[in-house]
């Protein structure tokens, strides 16, 4: 899977999980602040991230993931 | 009031969680029996197919969380939702504390309380999705009262209370609700062995003067996983004939 394409299953991912429209996510979003995710939110696209992408995210890299290219970066270092 | 819902039940084989998978069988929902051997649920599966619901028997020992993560995805894509769990898998191992064994410690924490944490983790991933949800766990007047002879039951059944109330916090903002029923003395093979005069001492300490029933445990459960609970989450409440107010 190419760069391009994992940002965009991210997207999805996004849009589908907290309810917001693709063209309001932006790289340097941050999900608690800009796309209005709360502390289940957030556990619950982790979760999702790692079904998606067939990825175990442990809690301590979880907690680093706060923005929008972290959680991408993170999917193509993978 | 229950038409179109899945409940999950542990420990349905017989006694209370029976009178519970009957119960909400009644109302409508249809039910998925847990115990730890598929086997014993016989009994409680011919119950709710008598009152025209459907039901899937599972094996589950609740202690195992990684097998109790398996089993409740499996239960998700059998019936397709889960909208009521209800946590009753429970044991008892008595003795004086002096005398109480690590086993018999470990044995009733594991069953009692890591049991109801496993459960209830694995289903909230499955209610979160659907956004409702509503879980009813099985503590006990001894969890608030203590009790001589049983301090392991009244440290998981404490224990329990507890973790409906920290869950109940977690999960309300996605619409699940988390409650715990506390029994007192509840009619049983147990209490049919009991002397006439330990029958006698216990029936002073009741003001209803009766022991409970599974039913009455049941109806107060049902009242529970339901929507006439709609605004009551993290709630414990003692079904003791009035022995604990």
């Amino acid at each position: 899977m190419t760069e391009a394409e994992i940002k965009d299953k991210v997207y999805d991912i996004i849009v589908s999980k907290m309810g917001v429209n693709k063209d309001q996510i932006k790289p340097e979003s941050k999900f608690s602040d800009d796309l209005g995710a709360d502390s289940l939110d957030t556990v619950e696209l982790i979760m999702e991230l790692e079904n998606e992408f067939d990825v175990q995210i442990p809690d301590e890299d979880a907690e680093k993931i706060g923005t929008v290219q972290q959680a991408i970066d993170y999917i193509v270092k993978k | 009031m229950f038409e179109g819902k899945t409940a999950v039940i542990t420990g349905a084989a017989r006694g209370i969680g029976q009178a519970i998978a009957w119960n909400l069988a009644r109302g409508g929902a249809d039910i998925v029996l847990c115990d730890i051997k598929e086997d014993w649920l016989a009994e409680t599966a011919e119950g709710v197919k008598k009152a025209g619901r459907k039901v899937w028997c599972f094996e589950l020992n609740v202690t195992d969380a990684d097998a109790v993560q398996k089993a409740f995805n499996d239960i998700a894509d059998t019936t397709g939702r889960i909208d009521i769990l209800v946590n009753n898998a429970g044991i008892t191992r008595d003795g004086l504390l002096m005398r109480m064994s690590e086993e018999d410690w470990d044995a009733v924490l594991s069953v009692n309380l890591k049991g109801t944490f496993a459960c209830t983790k694995a289903v909230s991933r499955i209610m979160m999705k659907q956004r409702s949800g509503s879980i009813v766990n099985i503590a006990s007047i001894i969890g608030l009262m203590g009790n001589a002879g049983q301090a392991n039951y009244a440290a998981s059944k404490g224990g329990v209370i507890s973790f409906t109330k920290s869950v109940a916090k977690e999960l309300a903002s996605r619409n699940i609700r988390v409650n715990a029923v506390a029994p007192g003395f509840i009619s049983s093979k147990m209490t049919d062995a009991l002397s006439e005069d330990v029958r006698q001492k216990m029936l002073e300490a009741i003001p209803l003067s009766r022991f409970g029933s599974p039913d009455d445990v049941a109806d107060v459960v049902s009242f529970l996983a339901g929507d006439h609970s709609a605004y009551i989450t993290g709630e414990v409440i003692n079904i003791s004939g009035g022995m604990v107010m």
